[in-house]
């Protein structure tokens, strides 16, 4: 049993005019096997979460703590936040010209555990996990990220998350620009992993429709920087039925 | 990688020229045989204004030595290997200097190592011409490869040890024929090289020229394509790695002087450390005869670090609006901090991912040669030389 915790999180960044503090005080813990989702109007500082605790550089964390399983991972790196097993699947993946897919999987996976992985078991995983996202077998050959589809990109991210076996996973607007198929598709990977590898999930979401497909253990609103409230399932069904509206005139 | 442009005059993105929009002419430059034609070398004229004559090593004097033992090459079934006097009517036929470097290495060398791909010969193995220097002496050296008809061969040309060099190098595709032609620049540190390569394609012919510089102070290369008969097509392809204090000019010409002719250039270079400077002049003259040509040209530089320098000009003449197409993109960008950040994201070090993209930017173009044992050494003086940083 792993834990996350995310204590009274402030985080700026910088911008034209001047420092700006996005996140205003953040609580969340997630243990192995919950699925949280966190949802909240566009620019209450989501993503900025999301990019905070992978350790984007651009953002600031001036307050607060992020612990996991007691260790201070605000003193890691990006990298070493990946190895200590904290894993974002981006909402916009960057492109990486001249480097191949399986060359890419492979190198990352190495850097994960420490050690290349036997080759002929290793094809065999990417392959399997490439037919259940429905991944043409020629996408292993392509350029990371070069020339794909919204829908293409969302699920190469999904990809590596089953493949790097993370112990908790933050989805940032994963089902952003999905029509209906691919986000089964997606969803159906995250619940894969999740039953596989007794992951931890950030669901982050503007939308209740992936909620269809991936139930969350708890639903917390965000609104202006803070989790505004916070509840089960139940929670979700009145956000579809109320909207934000409630919180922002609040 | 996010492109920004670096002294780029025009063609940051990829774009198209209609017909009718001279930049240049290229066409005109003076040609001669002989050093005393040319003017003594100043910073002020456009061919070297990029590069500090003293970095020359005395490549630009009236008198150089000459190369002869330290070029090595191995006899083999479809190629014959003469060394003939410079005298001969077969030297200068292909092509002439077009600045005083190459005119010096013209007059200066004697004799002149002639290379020919018997007609119909289809060679299985690359044929090596290794050219080992061992002194920092300037000197001269001049070699005519002529492929006959029908003949397809690859010729590996590799650079190594300390050499001052002025080259020059008259390449002869003949009807129908192809070739795949590398030159490996990767000299010890205190070398200067600059050379020459004059290609000249008859019809329905292809040749395809790469050069590979990786080591050396100085190393400026000038190599230029021209079509003669229709039908044939050229690919150039170039990498480069500069370090601290290194210079690296290419300057390619492709001359569509045929009708239905196709030309690709592509040159991709890396820039690390204080004074890595690189230079990439590409001009692509369609003259009037030239209808439906297809041409396009491409540099990509990838600067690592701050204090490096990559200059990059594309320029393109055309003289005839019935052409299939005519394009070109330049662009310099700094290593990118978001690809950075996503491969970090997935537990790959700073050093790893940087290592993982520059490897990817430059070995495709290695790959171009497919020469295996080219490809394995080149990456692998790559990786050692991204380890310095």
């Amino acid at each position: 049993m792993a834990i996350l915790q995310i204590k009274n999180l402030h985080v700026s960044v910088e911008t034209d005019q001047g420092t700006k503090e996005i996140l205003k005080g953040v609580d969340l813990t997630i243990r192995s096997g919950e699925i949280h989702a966190v949802m909240g109007p566009n620019g209450s500082g989501k993503s900025t979460l999301a990019y905070s605790i992978a350790g984007h550089p651009k953002y600031q964390v001036t307050q607060g703590e992020i612990l996991l399983d007691g260790e201070n991972v605000l003193e890691m790196s990006v990298d070493e936040r990946a190895r200590a097993g904290l894993f974002l699947a981006m909402q916009y993946p960057v492109e990486i010209p001249g480097v191949s897919v399986s060359n890419f999987l492979r190198t990352a996976k190495t850097a994960i555990t420490g050690e290349a992985p036997a080759l002929r078991t290793w094809i065999k995983e990417v392959r399997e996990s490439m037919d259940n996202l429905k991944m043409d077998a020629t996408f292993s050959e392509r350029n990371v990220n070069e020339g794909f589809s919204g829908g293409e990109k969302k699920r190469h991210e999904i990809l590596q998350m089953e493949l790097l076996k993370p112990r908790f996973a933050v989805l940032d607007e994963t089902d952003s620009g999905l029509d209906v198929d691919a986000l089964k598709i997606v969803a159906e990977g995250v619940n894969r992993a999740h039953a596989a590898n007794d992951l931890g999930v950030l669901l982050i979401t503007h939308y209740t429709r992936i909620l269809k497909y991936i139930k969350p253990d708890f639903v917390h609103v965000f609104v202006d920087g803070k989790v505004a409230e916070e509840g089960g399932a139940e929670l979700a069904d009145r956000l579809e039925a109320e909207g934000y509206d409630r919180y922002v005139k609040a | 990688m996010t492109d920004t442009s670096t002294n780029v005059q025009h063609g940051l993105t990829e774009h198209s020229h209609g017909a009718g929009v001279p930049l240049q002419i290229r066409s005109d430059r003076p040609r001669s045989k002989s050093v005393s034609n040319f003017p003594a070398i100043d910073q002020r004229q456009d061919l070297w204004r990029y590069l500090d004559a003293s970095a020359l090593k005395g490549l630009d004097a009236d008198v150089l030595a000459e190369y002869s033992n330290e070029v090595q090459f191995e006899e083999t079934t479809g190629v014959t290997f003469t060394w003939i006097a410079s005298s001969d009517s077969r030297v200068g036929s292909i092509g002439l200097p077009e600045d005083r470097v190459a005119a010096a290495a013209y007059t200066n060398a004697s004799k002149t190592l002639l290379v020919e791909i018997a007609k119909e010969a289809v060679l299985a193995e690359p044929l090596r011409i290794n050219v080992v220097g061992s002194s920092s002496v300037a000197s001269a050296l001049h070699l005519i490869i002529v492929a006959k008809p029908f003949s397809q061969a690859t010729i590996v040309l590799e650079h190594s040890g300390l050499g001052v060099l002025g080259e020059n190098i008259e390449i002869d595709i003949q009807d129908e024929a192809k070739l795949n032609f590398v030159s490996v620049q990767n000299w010890e540190s205190g070398s200067s090289h600059v050379a020459a390569h004059y290609s000249k394609l008859g019809r329905n012919s292809y040749l395809k020229h790469s050069v590979a510089t990786f080591g050396g102070d100085l190393i400026r290369i000038t190599p230029v394509s021209t079509f003669t008969g229709p039908g044939s097509e050229v690919e150039m392809n170039g990498v480069y790695f500069a370090d601290a204090g290194q210079h690296i000019e290419n300057r390619p010409f492709v001359d569509h002087a045929a009708p239905n002719c196709k030309s690709r250039v592509t040159y991709k270079g890396a820039l690390q450390g204080n004074k890595a400077h690189t230079v990439w002049i590409g001009d692509v003259l369609i003259r009037v005869v030239a209808e439906g040509t297809d041409t396009y040209e491409l540099n990509r530089n990838l600067l690592l670090t701050d204090g490096a320098r990559a200059d990059s000009v594309p320029n393109l003449e055309i003289e005839t609006g019935e052409i299939k197409g005519a394009g070109h993109a330049s662009a310099s960008g700094r290593f990118d901090d978001e690809q950075l950040f996503y491969l970090q994201a997935r537990g790959i070090t700073v050093d790893e991912a940087r290592r993982l993209v520059v490897l990817g930017f430059l070995v495709e173009i290695l790959q171009r040669t497919g020469v295996e044992d080219v490809i394995e050494r080149m990456t692998s003086v790559l990786e050692e030389r991204l380890g310095r940083s």
